[in-house]
């Protein structure tokens, strides 16, 4: 720790070569668009697995090299870099970095220097993962959730090198989003400017530091499970490894907790679910209070929403094990905590909606994708009703009902917020627009694609087709209009895959091309809107750090001018710029 | 905590109301770093204990053969203790060097910094030899889950702290290049926080690791697991 | 405004679809239609949240779209202040709602947990990828099993000094058969990795984890032949692990019952006769198909249509032709000779000579 003094003493030199500015860069921005730009391009690789995948699903045999093994590698991959090195990447070390030390009136993360290294980490931690491609036997193909003893033994793809590999990766990325963690954290904690109260936080700054708080507390669980299962694999030891055979001949392992397993990984994996929502949660407030011109409905009550997902999201893990085979009674607990949970998230989302309420809504781009997003969000929530409630969990529990809700919640859903966020905060991180035709076409695709493919998922996992299945033409209760359901599916995500090029582009021409934006392009009250320069350069602030005088809310004032009051105005400016009624 | 509290703690007091630069002054820089290593204990806490209910879930299966029980090597745990006793001078010896460099004394600063790396370097080396000898016995990591879980809680605590003593070693070559004391004092100071926090978990698995599976059997009940 | 007239139209459409579509859950064949009437509270409560909240979404939408630039500090958002008892109001609705399908499910889920007295044991073995079977016999006492136990000779595993498990029945198929009307408990075993017991129609399912027993119980309430599926992922043939479960009258299923082998005949009496019926039984209960077709179409293994005599072409390029040597070969030591575009997969089945002859002469068979 003793090296933070010289780092941040560093970090006050302006940066001059391309290289210090650009690559081994300690300034918060340009770590921020490094990390996003990394989980961007593993994005697309689980995408482009997935539209794989779905072309076997919908369409079996089309693809030539399509086998179970590759199937199951596909499947693998996609699920962990879209959790893992996509959306927690992105929204921690990517919105995260970027927001933070804006929003909260900072020059800068409090340890640049680790930030740093948080990002070159992340880095290695992805090509570990993609490494694993080329190695004899491939990928991992033993599913996201990495149960043993199917991971690590014969019969599952992937077990000589691939599964070490994802290990690995896996270990390293915890490392570099702990370090990542430490900086936002502490950030938040101890860098506010002048006047920026907790309670004058903007709720995305609020999401991102309590889901901050969960990942560095719960991340520890899939480290615990990761490294044991290393040595389970490497050297022979029985952590998680029972005494059974393989391939027809007895092993050497004996006595391990596969259930013990589960339970780490989900302690962690259930908490993981609100480090992806809780930062979208809070993107969302401030996207739909600023397009819709008036203040987020119940700030606190949205402060302690999160506040209390954040804290009960430790105590429903088991939720994901209702059919695992531990104790049945267990589930009275867990089912009563998880449908708990629900109160809090609900409160979230009438008070989104009540933000609509008499507003003045612009129908921009980001309001378009926020509302798309409570949409989406609200169908993937109640389904998860469903799959809390235990006794309902029991039939449709590894079915599609289980791929279309978490698709639903945690994975459209935040995606959704992305892309709301990106066309959003664009402005500010390049000085630019977004193109809005292009904008509107790709939201449009893309909200009812995604609804298109897995609205009607739910009822094949209602009619019982497993999820996880390479070919499910076999069996006789799945009836021929289930298999055309999916082709129709298939074409669905097709199209939303393809469309994704709009918006790659849209980012690429735009950065480059787009409408010169100025700084403040939606009127926006919070403080990153207000640095003296568009982008802002590094230290963001120029010679004085802004004072703040109000929360990041006041929209249609009433008696006041415009229709907005930047946080940092105070009361005698803001008198100044009243009108007489 | 109120804000304003919250924002005497984050230094906004000495401010006068004005937006100064207070964010990098020494004391404030120190204030972070010790919020951050405060985090990172935590986390780190959050790491030993995940492993410590492994340990416990996993010591109530059949095949679970203790280290400690009679006539296993543990029984009489004496090596522990010595490097025990090592950790426990480090910890003083860095408490030690904490104060005098708060009394601004330069040489005994110094001297009772190294002699801290040292105890702990002792420590490290003695845990080896501990792992040393349980191997020339025929216990290996493989050969029995207490076996796993005896080298895994000592290797990564002793992992965590060696990280510490890369900290220590900077901390060491300041000095040495002739850093003023004041500033060496908040290096101290973290160090000294970390030092005490390993040497406290120290003894939680040290308790662990030698206390009888009964203990382990009303542990996990008294969870309820 | 589009975007209300959308959301109007994907509400409605959803609702049409909830009802009318082709999709529905397979008609239930157990005591767990309970399970089907909770689902129906939950839809319909998630429901009318769903419908609700959208609605009022596509109110605001159009009633407070944008209408102009505001002038002279007249703003057309209002500066509401918050109202903590509206929040209050939606709080308490919210938990009624909740409330009203978690206590319903919870009562069901108390009699998913207490298996009923009387109930006979079944237990189920699970293995990469296949189902067997044990019943337990004249005593109703399953005897003690244990993984270490197995062998070719006792693929169960059962213990036999275990004076309760001589008469267990071992059915060393993927066919099981059950009486009607009568309540049992299934006792989930495996003897690699997890799997799933789930049979769609009876709506439970449950892990089997090695290394532990799980259980969950079912009275099957018609008759008729239903598909065992695999939940719960194990592996590259997961998909394939397929099993049928056949619930009889009592008299058909006493038929079936005193056809099956007890423990104590099954070590006393080796399998011979060398025929192409008794391979076919083998490759059955050893779980070939689950890789193996003998219709032509391809799967995780080499089809065995036409293979006897076949020109295979193996991994590193060489062929070799497929006669008795190498199908034996390839039953006891898969990997010595790997075809090409095939994983290994395979596990290897150290059979008996006549076993081998068997099923030699039944892949003979299929031309
Ligand atoms: C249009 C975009 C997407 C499509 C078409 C898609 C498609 C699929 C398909 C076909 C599967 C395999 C289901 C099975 O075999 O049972 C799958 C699994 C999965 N997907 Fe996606 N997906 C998409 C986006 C996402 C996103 C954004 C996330 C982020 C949370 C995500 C997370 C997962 C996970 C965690 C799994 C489970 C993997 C496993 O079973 O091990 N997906 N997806
Ligand atoms: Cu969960
Ligand atoms: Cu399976």
């Amino acid at each position: 720790m003793a090296y933070v003094h010289d780092a941040e003493k560093e970090a006050l030199h302006q940066p001059h070569s391309f290289w210090s500015k650009y690559v081994w860069s300690q300034d918060h921005k340009v770590i921020a668009i490094q990390y996003s730009l990394i989980a961007i391009f593993a994005g697309i690789i689980a995408l482009v697995l997935s539209a794989m995948m779905r072309m076997q699903i919908g369409f079996p045999g089309s693809l030539e090299f399509m086998d179970a093994n590759t199937y199951y590698q596909a499947m693998t991959m996609h699920g962990m870099i879209m959790v893992i090195y996509l959306l927690t990447a992105l929204f921690l070390g990517g919105f995260g970095n970027y927001m933070i030390p804006l929003m909260v009136g900072a020059r800068d993360m409090v340890f640049p220097f680790v930030n740093m290294l948080s990002v070159w980490f992340y880095f290695l931690s992805v090509i570990i993962l993609l490494a694993s491609f080329f190695v004899p036997g491939g990928p991992t193909g033993a599913g996201w959730t990495l149960y043993p003893p199917q991971a690590i033994t014969a019969g599952t793809p992937g077990m000589e090198w691939g599964i070490i590999l994802m290990l690995v990766s896996l270990l390293v990325f915890i490392i570099a989003a702990t370090m990542g963690g430490l900086n936002y954290v502490t950030t938040v904690i101890q860098a506010r400017t002048y006047g920026m109260t907790l309670l004058r936080m903007p709720l995305t700054v609020w999401g991102i530091f309590m889901a901050t708080i969960l990942a560095l507390l719960a991340f520890p669980a899939l480290f615990v499970s990761g490294v044991m299962m290393l040595l389970d694999r490497t050297i022979g030891t029985s952590f998680f490894m029972p005494e059974m055979i393989s391939m027809g001949q007895q092993t050497d392992y004996d006595g391990g907790s596969p259930i013990l397993f589960q339970h780490l990984f989900w302690f962690f994996g259930h908490p993981e679910v609100y480090i992806v929502a809780l930062p979208a949660f809070g993107m969302i407030s401030d996207i739909l209070s600023v397009h819709s011109r008036k203040k987020v409905f119940g700030y606190k009550m949205m402060v302690w929403a999160i506040v209390a997902i954040g804290v009960l999201s430790f105590i429903v893990w088991a939720h994901h094990m209702y059919v695992s085979g531990m104790n049945p009674y267990f589930g009275f607990f867990f089912a009563t905590t998880t449908l708990i949970i629900a109160v809090p998230t609900a409160i979230k989302v009438y008070n989104w909606v009540l933000t609509l309420w008499k507003g003045d809504i612009h129908m921009t781009v980001p309001l378009l994708f926020a509302v798309a997003f409570i949409f989406t969000f609200l169908a993937g929530g109640l389904t998860g009703l469903f799959l809390g409630n235990v006794i309902v969990d029991i039939p449709l529990s590894d079915t599609y009902f289980v791929v279309a809700h978490f698709h639903m919640v945690m994975g459209v859903a935040p995606v959704l917020v992305v892309f709301g966020s990106i066309y959003h905060w664009f402005p500010k991180i390049t000085g630019r627009m977004m193109n809005d035709k292009i904008g509107m076409w790709h939201f449009w695709i893309t909200f009812l694609g995604t609804y298109a493919i897995y609205f009607p998922m739910h009822y094949l996992g209602i009619l019982g087709m497993p999820r996880r299945y390479y070919d499910s033409t076999a069996y006789e209760f799945i009836p021929q209009s289930a298999h055309d359901l999916n082709a129709f599916i298939t074409i669905a995500a097709l199209i939303v895959g393809a469309a994704q090029v709009l918006f790659i582009y849209n980012m690429i021409h735009s950065a480059f091309k787009g409408k010169e934006s100025g700084p403040n392009p939606w009127n926006a009250a919070s403080l990153e809107w207000q640095t003296p320069q568009t982008p802002p350069v590094h230290g963001n602030w120029g010679e004085k750090l802004p004072v703040v005088h109000r929360w990041p809310y006041d929209y249609s004032v009433p008696g006041v001018k415009e229709d907005f009051v930047p946080q940092n105005v105070s009361e005698q400016e803001l008198e100044a710029n009243k009108v007489k009624l | 905590m109120t804000a304003a509290q919250l924002m005497k703690t984050s230094g906004f007091e000495s401010v006068g109301g004005g937006a100064n630069e207070w964010q990098e002054t020494p004391e404030v820089i120190a204030l972070r770093a010790k919020t951050g290593l405060r985090i990172l204990m935590a986390v780190i806490t959050s790491l030993f204990f995940l492993f410590i209910v492994s340990f416990l879930i996993r010591s109530q299966i059949a095949d679970w053969e203790h280290l400690s029980a009679p006539w296993k090597p543990l029984a009489n745990p004496w090596p522990l203790w010595i490097n025990t006793g090592a950790l426990v001078l480090a910890s003083i010896f860095l408490q030690w060097s904490r104060i005098s460099s708060r009394k601004q004394e330069a040489r005994r600063t110094v001297e009772t910094l190294v002699l801290a790396g040292f105890f702990s370097l002792v420590f490290i080396g003695g845990q080896l030899a501990v792992w040393q000898q349980l191997m020339s016995l025929g216990y290996f990591v493989s050969t029995n889950p207490a076996n796993s879980f005896f080298y895994l809680l000592t290797g990564l605590h002793g992992l965590h702290l060696a990280g510490g003593l890369m900290a220590w070693c900077k901390t060491v070559v300041k000095a040495w290049r002739g850093m003023p004391i004041k500033q060496l004092s908040s290096s101290i100071e973290l160090c000294a926080m970390y030092w005490h926090y390993l040497l406290g978990l120290w003894f939680v698995l040290l308790g662990l690791l030698t206390s009888s599976p009964e203990t382990y059997a009303a542990l996990v009940r008294l969870c309820g697991l | 405004m589009a975007l209300a007239i959308i959301l109007v139209v994907l509400l409605i459409g959803s609702t049409i679809f909830q009802f009318v579509n082709p999709w529905s859950a397979t008609p239930v064949a157990s005591n767990w239609g309970s399970i089907d009437n909770i689902i129906v509270i939950t839809s319909v409560i998630t429901g009318i949240f769903f419908v609700g909240i959208t609605l009022f979404v596509v109110y605001a939408l159009v009633k407070f779209r944008h209408r102009g630039p505001s002038e002279n500090g007249q703003h057309q958002a209002s500066y509401e202040p918050d109202s903590k008892k509206l929040e209050w109001w939606l709080t308490g609705i919210t938990t009624v709602g909740i409330c009203a399908l978690l206590a319903p499910g919870l009562v069901v889920y108390d009699d998913f947990v207490h298996v009923p007295e009387g109930a006979t044991e079944v237990e189920v073995v699970g293995k990469q990828w296949m189902w067997s079977f044990r019943l337990p016999g004249e005593d109703g006492k399953l005897g003690h099993a244990k993984v270490k136990l197995i062998g070719m000779d006792n693929p169960f595993g059962l213990d036999p000094d275990d004076p309760n498990g001589q008469d267990d029945l071992l059915i060393n198929t993927n066919v099981l058969h059950l009486p009607i009307d009568k309540p049992v408990k299934m006792v989930l075993r495996s003897l690699d990795v997890l799997h799933n017991f789930y049979v769609p129609q009876i709506r439970a399912k449950m892990d089997m984890v090695p290394g532990q027993v799980s259980y969950f119980w079912f009275t099957p309430t018609k008759e008729g032949r239903y598909e065992i599926l695999c939940a719960e992922y194990c592996g590259v043939a997961h998909y394939n692990m397929k099993g049928h479960m056949i619930i009889d009258s009592a008299e058909n299923y006493q038929a079936w019952l005193s056809e099956q082998p007890t423990f104590a005949s099954s070590l006393v009496s080796g399998s011979d006769d060398g025929g192409v019926e008794q391979g076919r039984q083998l490759a059955e209960s050893s779980g070939c198909f689950a890789c193996h077709s003998i219709d032509g179409s391809k799967s995780l293994g080499p089809t065995w249509k036409g293979l006897f005599g076949k020109t295979e072409v193996l991994m590193d390029g060489t062929t070799v032709v497929a006669d008795e040597a190498y199908l034996k070969e390839s039953i006891t030591d898969p990997n010595a000779k790997m075809v090409k575009d095939y994983a290994p997969v395979m596990v290897a089945y150290p059979l008996s000579d006549s076993q081998l002859d068997a099923l030699v002469e039944y892949i003979k068979s299929t031309p």
